[in-house]
């Protein structure tokens, strides 16, 4: 049917997009671009695990599953920016104050 | 029925023409800020056609009860997403505002963090 080949394409286009995010996870400059790719994977998952439902027809079940696979995602980037957060801000305390004035 | 199907592929159009716009700006935006705003915002977007299309094609397949309680949990899903994108993008943005790192400009293109 057509409407099932359209969302194998989409399905194809969600994983080449989430390729752009794991180029930027594997070799970002800095440390907080790695946390962009993981978010950026874990977000376009979410979609992408709806359309695997349309596709098997099974969606009342893969439902629960992109909703546990959000709040997961979720709770895991919000936790590494923490992380890194706190480990940057302790670096630099030690550092002269006058490196970022508007700091809160 | 066709006039569903051309709602349904416009929405899985515009979907994917949202997230090869934020793979785009994933690979070539200079800076850590841009990036993270391509990835973000365009992300959203793209979440929020594509699972309009999933919902109006478990509403025409499954026009019974279990259909209605599947598409409400897919708009509990996109609620959800509204809610913790921008906040997860706020915690990145603060944890690089908090290490020191400048926004990117033309004039100090080399100091990045």
């Amino acid at each position: 049917m057509f409407i099932n080949t359209l969302f194998n394409a989409a399905a194809i286009c969600i994983a080449m997009a989430m390729a752009a995010g794991l180029y930027r996870a594997a070799r970002g400059p800095s440390s907080l671009d790695h946390i962009i790719g993981v978010n950026a994977i874990g977000s376009k998952t979410t979609p992408l695990l709806i359309i695997i439902g349309v596709m098997y027809q099974r969606v009342d079940m893969l439902v629960d599953i992109a909703l546990a696979y959000a709040m997961l995602n979720f709770i895991a980037v919000l936790a590494a920016s923490r992380y890194f957060q706190k480990r940057r801000g302790l670096h630099e305390d030690a550092a002269p104050p006058s490196h970022n004035p508007d700091k809160g | 029925m066709l006039f569903v199907n051309t709602l349904i592929a416009l929405l899985l159009l515009a979907g994917c023409l949202f997230l090869v716009g934020g793979a785009v700006g994933i690979l070539r935006m200079p800076d850590f800020y841009t990036r993270l705003h391509a990835a973000s915002l365009l992300d959203t977007t793209a979440l929020i056609c594509l699972l309009g299309a999933a919902i109006l094609y478990v509403l025409t397949q499954h026009p019974d009860l279990n259909g209605v309680i599947t598409s409400l949990k897919i708009i509990l899903i996109a609620v959800f997403v509204f809610i913790t994108s921008p906040t997860a993008t706020h915690a990145i943005v603060d944890a690089g505002m908090r290490a020191g790192g400048k926004p990117w400009t033309r004039k100090n293109e080399e100091k990045q963090i």
